[in-house]
């Protein structure tokens, strides 16, 4: 392990001409120009931090459970819980062929159930699961669930696992305690689950802050962001793998993972999850159905490969569109608030309908969106990481598109523990491309139809009249902004309600201002040549490939704040995560 | 970077093969140091823990937990058999006792008070590890498994479905761009590993598994025909533990690719003898490809160096272009520019000239080759 962070410590030194390292060690503090004050570090441990989480009731303890886990950074393997209607030996069989790295185990409020608490546990001792890595240790076990059961559970548990306690995730219905549990999770992974590799010894000596599970330090680092500006955040990386979903609305926090969809290893699942049909609906040409499937498969077979023509990269990005779409929509589906809790009402709150397990995720409310991941970050142009964007996430209103340069977060993330003003300053400096800003109008139109009338003050000046199906895209660099007036029409929304005039101040970037009137949901013709003319028309309104006239290519864009290292070049699958 | 590391596929004439055989569980090793196997010898076996069957025996008799010991009629360790009594209900001043059945046979392993739970252990089930190829065993760990080694032809494929199977190979086609028909799987390719040509259809599979093939062996599968046989989609590249009469691997990838000239001529080379295959795939977190092991007997020396060993690319080295649009063909390095190039995508990135076996040279992105190994 240490061996590679030498190497890739090397490749910095040469990079930045700066001399850090002294006899394979890191020069520390800085002395004039050599050496650094500071080094911190994560690790993705072969694939992630897998966990198994329990609780008692599925939609309430086992949920929080698994939340605390996905928060502290981990795939959650297994959700067990009392009432999910298996049988007691099917759960128990289930959990026997797991090999999981820790184990949460919750339940009950506090001075609530003891028994169905206890039950879990016997369960757990005797399904006996054994750890992923290394043999000859206990598995790490977790209990964070009603105090008055921790005796029972700890004897019930006794010799199986190495049993820790923190205080009840859910110690009553109406609120969450996770910030202890997922400390825990992130102690014991260093602790007990990274101790197993090889060389983790020598690279915690390096480190001057804990060793934190990848995605676990990207979720530190957009909390910090929504918190330090106040704002809603939704950041998505997608790799080859997996698709991590992170999301600060109403500043609730909320982590996913989706452990089969990706670009490369899960290309495959894209496909059998999405089915072929709604992977067509992005290809501005026709494809027969076995081509398709063929071309999925055999970048499957070959995550490493790269498109070389470009067919194949808007075949790839197709697919990253449902990918994305399809980890949206489970984040939507977890990001919840409280499920079972009574709620006090307004009389107007009464009337809109609302109830407890509600998404959280408000694609109006959102005000940026960040993506990360090869397919995104890495797309040979800006303009189509924005376009993917859109056309995955649907966003409402006006929310500014940022993308990861170098996928910077994790550390950022550990950073933030040390110096959230300083991870704050960096992430906007120098990690984040802003690619600009997006306006979507929400609401019912016919085609043609006006949705907005849009006036724009400042480094443009224009009266723009939008309508629905149209896609436009106005020059607006970064560090340029803009006033935007705009007065939706009869029952279409921007954020201010339905028909009624917003106002506010849009940030340019390296691709500019948006003004997307494709309709949200966004509306692409069903059939075949209506589809491909109108995605060509929306492509060529953004000069998202080079057959587009008026395009231009990316090394023409404004200049990158992060020039590329030696050898990595644009469109390389480099994401940051398997 | 001064060389570039590319990872290929092996097609190796005779090179040392070593397969790990290890118990998931602890259990006992039955070969010795030095002995020799054959592919179907058992090396170790272990009996593997039967399932947990819970039985809340305070909710069935509707008592409390703590009552549930004075309700007993067996204890902790005890064998109980299906429809044996386990507990009875207090019934009414201890008469009318609602007698418990166990509903399986199994071992009693623990009751809890605090629950009033019952954990039930079924009986243990036998698993054998075979030797897998033949050779000799050359490491024995004991409890945990062996190390079988022989000297051996060894073909990488690229996606293989289906587990280890042992068998004498036999062409199907006399051309590896040929693609075979159902009419060339005869009944005597029963428990025969079949060689095929360019790309295997359904009905082809279907045919082989019919007379009883233990293998098929080709350069390309159609994904909708994979569909068919699986039952499913395979969304995730780890395979092996399909329970498929016939193990089908292919060699090059998905669509209508040829296998290698040199795959081909091997492995028809080689029809009449004995081959193990396994379909086992994992394409991340430590690769497993398909492979075809030909052990070439026990005074056969190595002339190759062994698999799994990453080439290097320098001008010369044979390759096979693995991605559209030139996806199957198999050429030289004639160049290795080292600034990156922006390409078709206008991805800027590190390339390579290959002058391809039709003649034409072409710039390649360097991800989309895959070395020869042994070529």
């Amino acid at each position: 392990m240490l061996v590679g962070v030498v190497n890739a410590v090397t490749e910095v030194e040469e990079l930045c001409g700066r001399k850090l390292l002294r006899d394979g060690k890191l020069i520390r503090p800085q002395v004039g120009d050599e050496g650094v004050d500071l080094y911190v570090s994560t690790s993705s441990a072969g694939g992630g931090l897998q966990m198994l989480v329990a609780g008692v009731v599925k939609s309430m303890t086992a949920e929080s459970a698994a939340r605390a886990a996905l928060g502290a950074g981990a795939i959650v393997m297994e959700t067990i819980a009392s009432n999910d209607k298996r049988p007691a030996y099917e759960q128990i069989e289930r959990i026997r062929h797991l090999r999981p790295d820790m184990v949460l185990l919750s339940g009950g409020v506090d001075g609530g159930t003891i028994t169905h608490v206890v039950e879990l546990a016997e369960m757990l001792a005797a399904a006996a699961p054994r750890p992923r890595l290394g043999k000859g240790y206990d598995l790490p076990l977790v209990f964070a669930g009603n105090k008055d059961a921790l005796q029972p559970v700890k004897e019930a548990l006794d010799g199986k696992f190495r049993f820790t306690q923190v205080p009840n995730l859910r110690p009553v219905l109406e609120r969450e305690n996770l910030g202890p549990a997922r400390q825990e999770i992130h102690e014991l992974f260093m602790h007990h689950v990274m101790a197993q590799a090889p060389g983790y010894p020598n690279l915690m000596e390096w480190s001057d802050a804990p060793i934190m599970p990848t995605p676990g330090a990207v979720g530190l680092m957009i909390e910090t962001i929504a918190r330090e500006e106040g704002i809603s955040v939704l950041g998505v990386d997608i790799g080859g793998a997996t698709t991590d979903v992170f999301s600060v609305f109403s500043g609730k926090f909320n982590r996913t993972v989706s452990a089969n969809l990706g670009m490369s290893y899960s290309i495959s699942n894209v496909l059998a999850s999405t089915g072929v049909a709604n992977v067509m609906r992005w290809l501005p040409f026709t494809m027969s159905e076995s081509d398709l499937r063929n071309r999925i498969k055999n970048k499957m077979i070959r995550p490493t490969t790269i498109p070389q023509t470009l067919e194949e990269l808007k075949v790839e990005q197709a697919i990253a569109r449902e990918a994305l779409q399809l980890a949206l929509e489970q984040h939507k589906e977890f990001a919840t608030s409280l499920k079972g809790v009574q709620q006090e009402r307004t009389i107007s709150e009464a009337f809109d309908q609302s109830a407890s397990g509600e998404t959280l995720v408000d694609m109006m409310a959102l005000s940026l969106l960040v993506g990360s991941g090869g397919v995104l970050s890495h797309a040979p142009r800006r303009s189509q990481a924005a376009l993917m964007l859109l056309d995955a996430f649907e966003p409402e209103g006006v929310t500014q598109l940022a993308v990861d340069s170098i996928f910077m977060m994790p550390q950022l993330g550990v950073l933030s523990t040390i110096s959230p003003q300083a991870a704050a300053e960096v992430f906007h400096r120098d990690c984040l491309i802003m690619l600009g800003t997006a306006i979507a109008p929400r609401g019912p139109a016919r085609p043609g139809h006006t949705l907005a009338r849009i006036t724009l003050s400042g480094a443009i000046n224009d009266d723009i009249e939008l309508k629905m199906g149209d896609l436009r895209l106005l020059p607006l660099a970064l560090d340029q902004k803009a006033r935007a007036t705009i007065v939706p029409q009869g029952k279409i929304d921007v954020g201010a309600g339905k028909g009624r005039a917003r106002e506010v101040e849009v940030s340019g970037g390296v691709v500019g201002l948006i003004l997307d009137g494709r309709g949200r949901p966004l509306q692409i013709p069903a059939e075949p040549a209506a589809r491909v003319e109108a995605l060509t028309r929306w492509a060529q309104a953004l000069g998202v490939y080079p057959d587009a006239p008026h395009s231009k290519p990316p090394h023409l864009d404004a200049p990158h704040p992060n020039p590329l290292p030696k050898g990595e070049g644009v469109g390389d699958e480099v994401g940051g995560k398997a | 970077m001064a060389h570039a590391y590319t990872p290929g596929l092996s097609v190796l004439e005779a090179t040392r093969v070593r397969r790990e055989r290890r118990l998931p569980i602890e259990g006992e090793v039955v070969v010795t140091v030095g002995q020799r196997v054959h592919a179907t010898d058992v090396v170790a076996k272990t009996e593997i823990p039967g399932a947990v069957y819970p039985i809340n025996l305070a909710n069935k008799l509707g008592i409390l937990p703590a009552d549930v010991a004075s309700c007993l009629e067996v204890k902790v360790g005890d064998l109980v058999e299906r429809g044996q009594t386990l507990a009875r209900s207090k019934g009414l001043w201890g008469l009318f006792r609602t007698p418990l059945p166990s509903p399986v046979t199994a071992r009693v392993e623990s009751i809890s008070s605090v629950t009033g739970q019952m954990m039930l252990r079924l009986s243990s089930t036998p698993l054998a590890v075979l030797a897998y190829i033949e050779g000799e065993v050359v490491d024995v760990t004991p409890g945990d498994g062996c190390v079988v080694e022989t000297v051996a032809s060894l073909v990488q494929g690229i996606i293989g479905v289906g587990g280890e199977k042992e068998g004498v190979l036999a062409a199907l086609v006399d051309s590896p761009d040929v693609d075979p028909s159902p009419d060339d799987v005869k009944d005597e390719h029963k428990d025969k590993i079949l060689v095929a040509g360019r790309h295997v259809s359904l009905a082809v599979f279907q045919r082989a598994a019919e007379v009883g093939a233990r293998g098929l062996i080709a350069g390309s599968i159609s994904d909708s025909d994979l569909v068919e046989i699986l039952g499913y989609d395979l969304g995730v590249a780890i395979t092996g533990s399909e329970k498929l009469p016939t193990t089908l691997i292919a060699t090059e990838g998905f669509g209508s690719l040829p296998m290698a000239e040199r795959t081909f001529k091997l492995l028809v080379g080689h029809a009449g003898r004995t081959a193990s295959i396994n379909g086992a795939t994992q394409i991340r977190a430590g690769v497993i490809r398909p492979e075809i092991v030909v052990p070439l007997g026990p005074e056969a020396r190595p002339r190759q160096a062994e698999a799994g060993e990453e080439g290097r690319l320098e001008i010369g080295t044979r390759l096979r272009v693995v991605r559209e649009p030139y996806f199957g063909l198999l050429g030289r390095v004639a160049a290795l520019p080292h600034e990156p190039i922006v390409i078709e995508t206008e991805a800027r990135v590190r390339v390579l000239d290959v002058h391809l076996d039709d003649g034409r040279t072409v710039t390649l992105p360097r991800a989309n080759v895959e070395l020869v190994i042994g070529g």
